[in-house]
């Protein structure tokens, strides 16, 4: 079984992100950029299925600039056999993401796509379910557990309020939320072996995807922020505070 | 130009999210519809119907409905989306999960967790943990949100709105509902409840997380929330955890417990009225959004403060 893992580059999710005075966006100059934290638990899930001997390949694709080559590397370095990178200076939206997967599928014809849910930049939460609508592939989204056997996968999802199991056909879409496992750290001996990787480099334009964009980004503005409040001494005090000053309790 | 609104809802009751995504949806029409998706859910229609301002409810009935499957929820709504111009999803997990199936098959984008309606196609969004906001204009002809709900108040009752029930979709071929474990809580839900009281890290362990969280939670009839780090280090349930990658609250109190405030976190409850924090390191990021902390260790802090709370009658 073949198993592909999208991946993305984004700004570090310990760096607070800034917004450019000129209000055109988030300011990543000089910024630490990392795998997306929901995408290392993909890749290390799909390692774990290979380790286990449920699957025999895997392959990660990003989808960006030259630089995201680095975070590949990073899905090589975990485990994953080799990795694509379709090269784009473009910051392409949710929909033209689903509909580049959807040629890769098509050129990799993997048996499981397992990706993360979201990514935390734009924090869509969109692409997984629409590379299965694409596809028309089942999709269990939010897996914290995921179970292979044979052409058929159960997987436990986090739901509102609780859990929920979905067993789907292969192939299938599986986005993975936070508790589906704990990545590894990528050793210093298979950092080195992920350098002699096969990485391979495709322009976007190569693969004939319509990638025009639907929204126009206005403007990129700062929250409004709270004003700072004030410290108690005691307990006691708060208790008073909230019922006669805030009127909470 | 119409608009339809999805239902949230447990096929029993009818949840205020609904209410609120129809304030949301105000902003763009005044036909508005609402679609109730689910089994054996009339009951959710007719609470639906009550809402002021809706012109009719759309009640379609099936076993995979009712499960949620998103890929039966999108059989249902992108036909339906040739007689409407927008469709609005409260942002639950519910929502997240069949809503980009929708955009994908009409061909248009997603504008996820909508804050903002500015206009007919420019809505308002956060982005990098609710660091910054973007605001976006959709040049597509139908337009597919998802909804904070949140930020915008409940729309308010009194209608009667006629429900009218459509045929629901084939069962999806390649999906199966197994089986659901939903916690039995008598405890408010957290996304809708007036007071919150979370826990993080500092607690330590499980047991620590119930013996200190949960009994000043149910002192104050408050829902229990959870930092991602109490999350992570397996303290409370994934679905306690607030902030960016879990639930976003607003509550009318909300007070954290040995949490120390990561931006993720505060992405998930600096729009709550009330803020209280109660660390015992004065520097921690959370004072910053707290209007009341307490600076003290919460071993010594809580038990006090249930102490207060008795006298002061509660």
């Amino acid at each position: 079984m073949k198993v592909l893992v999208p991946v993305k580059r984004v700004i570090d999710y310990n760096v607070k992100a800034r917004v450019k005075p000129d209000q055109t966006g988030v300011d990543l100059a000089n910024v630490k950029m990392s795998m997306n934290p929901f995408c290392e638990i993909a890749v290390e899930e799909a390692v774990r299925l290979k380790e286990k001997g449920v699957a025999s390949e895997v392959v990660a694709v990003s989808i960006g600039p030259q630089q995201a080559q680095e975070t590949l590397r990073t899905a090589l370095a975990m485990g994953a056999d080799r990795a694509i990178l379709i090269q784009t200076t473009e910051d392409l939206e949710p929909l033209e993401v689903a509909k580049t997967l959807k040629a890769v599928v098509g050129e990799e014809s993997p048996d499981l796509v397992v990706m993360g849910k979201q990514a935390i930049d734009g924090d869509n939460n969109a692409v997984g379910q629409m590379l299965a609508a694409l596809l028309d592939w089942p999709q269990a989204t939010f897996a914290s557990a995921i179970e292979v056997s044979g052409s058929k996968a159960k997987v436990t999802r986090e739901v509102d309020g609780g859990l929920q199991t979905l067993e789907v056909d292969l192939p299938a879409v599986v986005t993975a939320d936070l508790r589906l496992n704990e990545p590894r750290y990528a050793s210093l001996p298979n950092i080195m072996k992920a350098k002699k990787k096969e990485l391979a480099v495709k322009e976007l334009g190569s693969l004939g995807v319509d990638a025009k964009p639907h929204l126009k980004v206005v403007k990129v503005t700062e929250p409004p922020k709270r004003a700072g409040g004030i410290k108690v001494e005691t307990a006691q005090d708060l208790v008073m505070k909230l019922k006669n000053e805030a009127g909470v309790l | 130009m119409a608009v339809l609104v999805i239902a949230d809802h447990d096929n029993t009751t009818l949840k205020d999210n609904t209410h609120k995504v129809v304030t949301a949806a105000q902003k763009l029409s005044g036909d508005i519809d609402i679609l109730v998706a689910g089994q054996n859910a009339k009951g959710v229609a007719d609470a639906a119907s009550k809402i002021a301002g809706v012109r009719k409810v759309l009640l379609a009935e099936s076993p995979e409905l009712g499960a949620g499957i998103a890929e039966a929820m999108e059989a249902l709504v992108v036909p339906l989306m040739a007689n409407y111009d927008a469709v609005l999803t409260p942002a639950t997990s519910a929502g997240k999960n069949f809503s980009p199936r929708v955009a994908a098959k009409l061909d248009v984008a997603q504008i996820s967790d909508v804050i903002e309606v500015v206009d007919g196609s420019t809505f308002v969004r956060p982005i990098y943990a609710g660091n910054a906001l973007e605001t976006v204009q959709s040049a597509d002809a139908k337009k597919v949100l998802t909804v904070r709900p949140t930020v915008f108040k409940a729309a308010a009752e009194g209608g009667s709105a006629p429900v009218e029930t459509i045929a629901a979709p084939a069962a999806p071929a390649k999906v199966r509902f197994v089986d659901q474990k939903l916690v039995k809580s008598a405890r408010p839900e957290l996304s809708g409840a007036k007071i919150v009281v979370s826990g993080g890290r500092a607690m330590g362990s499980a047991e620590e997380f119930q013996r200190v969280i949960e009994p000043l939670a149910d002192k104050l009839g408050a829902a229990v929330g959870a930092s991602r780090a109490a999350v992570d280090a397996g303290y409370a349930p994934n679905d306690y955890q607030v902030g960016q990658t879990g639930k976003v609250v607003a509550p009318e109190l909300y007070v954290a417990i040995g949490i120390s405030g990561a931006i993720q976190h505060l992405a998930g409850m600096k729009d709550s009225k009330v803020i209280v924090a109660i660390n015992k390191d004065p520097d921690a990021p959370i004072f910053q959004v707290a209007d009341y902390g307490l600076v003290a260790d919460y071993k010594a802090a809580v038990p006090e403060l249930m102490d207060a709370l008795t006298a002061a009658g509660k």
